[in-house]
């Protein structure tokens, strides 16, 4: 699932850092593990879980018709950082939070430093599923800690690059393997009075994304402490590629998602997208009059036959503190993000695209798709899928921290100031927000 | 200034805010591909069939939960007003007509409630409410939504400038209990007054969202806005709701509309009542 924000978030964040820092005072960052908690309930049990995944109703009722013992009730609510996570946050502070919850993998951390998450380890069969999930999506509900595991791996967001294989075709320009190719698509591109694409100024996880494919890593636990690196090698090498990108006016700044957005890509101004394997729907539905004419390409590389990918998005079912049933709510959160009936069902009303190994083998993602000229676009994802980094980390403020770099993206954009700017800021105000809510930082 | 050109600014500044809802209109009648693709104030050739189409998948998406949802609002404001209406007028009445010891201090209390904006409040509900259970229930949104600071006073001022007591003497010397007499005599006199409460909690009740969304976890209690907001945080994975989310605002909107021009008359008519003595 992709976290959107904006406006509106701005006054969630300002609540959240308030009532955060309530409730941060006084708990120790590193959870107690109270490993013998998870043994089965006596009698029926029923089970609470908020989503906000369309249809999840419809992929629980299976669930329900299978378990008449443990009944699963469907909550929804708005999308993560539009409100969800802070309804969580509420309920965990006033005792009464749902057994089951979906969280995204960047607001993960910011549950855990909470306290706000049940360690499922010791639940039966919890520990045996790593392999049935995509390495980089166990990393990111484990933490990288030995006998932790506080959420199953729901869906995932690896990134390719939608191309509009005509107009390159067209055009006699070679579709681009490299970064170095892009930009010199990019100038190509321009010449001819389009844009290869359009820079993504809010979207800071997409920028997020890039640094993760280029091997970067934004945050760190060691010793109990949290060390931010928004402004490493890697994520200054990332800003000052796009940087040259803005500066000639090779890329637009469009508000992503917006109609002009999706407008631009309808009328073939947007050559390219680099985005996540949702995206294929957000095309197919904002640019309709191209049908036919997109294609899917693996991302460009930073060295030439390199295979790295990165990610946008992607979610987890968690089971939050306080669940009186964590063994029955662990069996549910892994028979939902594993059976093939649910994955199927999850995609076909949701859109979700499963962490789970076997999504390839689903009839959804085998077939070709008729908006990309009936090419086989998941073995492209899955691919990428596989070439994900699985050792990336989200820091415990990761709303924050977007809002903030967002800020600095937006001025650069504007003229004013650079992205590399706006990373430095980024990492002065992380650093504050989390000596703020009272968590250890290393500087 | 000449009346030319405070007419021109008149128009203006009705085109202004008008425009929105006429592009609400408009696009309502479109097709999710059209809203990017044509002309974002004009119609299309076959607007009008496409308008209907709207209309019907808004209400049978999801097992129809929109309707559900308008209920719900139309529930929350229109009982929420009315009750919040009868307790502000009881309320600014008993603090204009009746002299009693820490009168001022109450009012002042009150008043202050009008200062403290009502997102503020919603956390500290919100802990309340959990305390005993009653959060995810209607009773969260509904209870909170009876209380209206602002119309106690509006019922204050008012009642003291158009009941003359005088006339509540009178009542009482002909037998009259101080509930009847304020039932049956005052409440005429303060119509102008209690529509206005009225339309102001609707208003308020209808848009409110901080509340909703902090309180409530089940769709089948959303109001009209929760729901919307929640189906437009959803575009980019459901990108077809898009459509729903522009002809929901529309229909949504069609209430407040409605309410208003319903209640036009009488509330006019307050407005400029004891404004010249």
């Amino acid at each position: 699932m992709r976290v959107r924000y904006g406006k509106a978030t701005a006054a969630f964040a300002i609540v959240s850092a308030l009532s955060l820092a309530g409730c941060s005072s006084g708990e120790s960052t590193s959870a107690t593990q109270d490993t013998n908690s998870c043994k089965p309930s006596s009698g029926p049990v029923e089970l609470s879980f908020t989503t906000w995944v369309p249809g999840m109703d419809k992929v629980v009722d299976l669930w329900n018709k299978d378990h008449p013992d443990i009944k699963v009730k469907v909550q929804t609510g708005p999308n993560g950082n539009s409100g969800t996570y802070q309804n969580f946050f509420n309920q965990l502070q006033a005792g009464n939070a749902p057994d089951l919850g979906q969280i995204e993998y960047d607001a993960l951390p910011n549950f855990r430093v909470q306290d706000g998450l049940e360690n499922l380890a010791a639940c039966e069969g919890v520990a045996d599923a790593k392999d049935k999930f995509v390495d980089w999506t166990w990393g990111q509900v484990t933490f990288g800690e030995d006998k932790s595991v506080y959420a199953i791996p729901q869906d995932s967001g690896p990134m390719a690059m939608f191309y509009r294989a005509d107009l390159f075709k067209e055009a006699g320009i070679k579709v681009p393997t490299t970064w170095d190719e892009y930009a010199a698509a990019a100038e190509q591109i321009k010449a001819r009075g389009s844009y290869i694409t359009n820079f993504p100024r809010s979207d800071v996880n997409w920028f997020a994304g890039n640094v993760w494919q280029a091997g970067g890593q934004w945050f760190s636990n060691a010793n109990d402490k949290w060390e931010v690196n928004l402004t490493g090698k890697e994520s200054e090498k990332v800003a000052n590629y796009w940087q040259k990108l803005l500066d000639k006016g090779q890329v637009s700044t469009l508000p992503s998602f917006s109609d002009e957005w999706n407008a631009s890509f309808n009328k073939g101004q947007q050559w390219t997208w680099v985005s996540a394997v949702w995206g294929a729907s957000t095309l197919a539905s904002g640019a309709p009059d191209t049908a036919g004419k997109w294609a899917v390409a693996p991302m460009p590389q930073w060295e030439a036959g390199g295979k790295a990918a990165g990610n946008w998005g992607g979610s987890s079912t968690a089971v939050l503190k306080g669940s009186k049933h964590p063994h029955e709510a662990s069996k549910f959160a892994l028979w939902l993000n594993t059976d093939p009936e649910a994955l199927a069902l999850a995609n076909k009303l949701g859109g979700l695209y499963p962490a789970a190994k076997s999504a390839k083998d689903l009839d959804a993602f085998s077939g070709g798709v008729d908006y990309f000229g009936g090419q086989k676009i998941y073995d492209v994802f899955a691919e990428a899928s596989s070439n994900v980094n699985p050792n990336f980390t989200w820091g415990p403020t990761m709303t924050k921290t977007y809002t903030d770099v967002s800020d600095g993206f937006g001025k650069a954009t504007g003229g004013s100031g650079t992205l590399l700017d706006a990373l430095s800021n980024g990492q002065k105000k992380t650093i504050e927000a989390l000596k703020s809510q009272s968590i250890p930082v290393k500087e | 200034m000449s009346r030319g050109a405070a007419m021109l600014i008149m128009g203006v500044f009705t085109l202004y805010f008008l425009t929105p809802i006429w592009w609400l209109l408009v696009s309502s009648s479109k097709t999710g591909g059209d809203i990017t693709g044509t002309a974002p104030l004009w119609f299309t050739a076959d607007s009008f069939p496409t308008f209907f189409a709207n209309l019907g998948n808004l209400f049978t998406y999801s097992d129809g939960v929109f309707g559900r949802w308008l209920a719900n609002s139309a529930l929350y404001a229109g009982l929420g007003a009315l009750v919040g209406t009868v307790i502000a007028a009881m309320c600014g009445y008993a603090l204009a007509k009746y002299e009693f010891r820490g009168r001022e201090a109450i009012f002042n209390v009150v008043l202050s409630g009008v200062l403290v904006p009502a997102t503020a409040l919603a956390l500290p509900l919100f802990l309340i409410f959990s305390q005993v259970k009653l959060t995810n229930t209607l009773w969260a949104v509904f209870l909170p939504s009876l209380v209206s600071p602002f119309g106690v006073y509006l019922a204050r001022i008012y009642a003291a400038a158009s009941v003359p007591t005088e006339l509540l003497e009178a009542a009482r010397l002909d037998g009259s209990s101080e509930a009847r007499t304020f039932f049956t005599v005052s409440t005429r006199l303060m119509a102008p007054a209690l529509v206005t409460i009225f339309l102001f909690q609707f208003v308020a009740i209808w848009n409110n969202f901080f509340l909703p969304l902090i309180m409530l976890r089940d769709q089948a209690l959303f109001p009209v806005t929760l729901g919307l907001y929640a189906w437009n945080s959803q575009i980019s994975q459901i990108p077809e709701l898009r459509v729903l989310v522009i002809v929901g605002a529309l229909v949504s909107i069609l209430p407040l509309i409605a309410t208003f021009l319903g209640l036009q008359r009488f509330w006019s008519s307050g407005l400029g009542a004891g404004s010249v003595k």
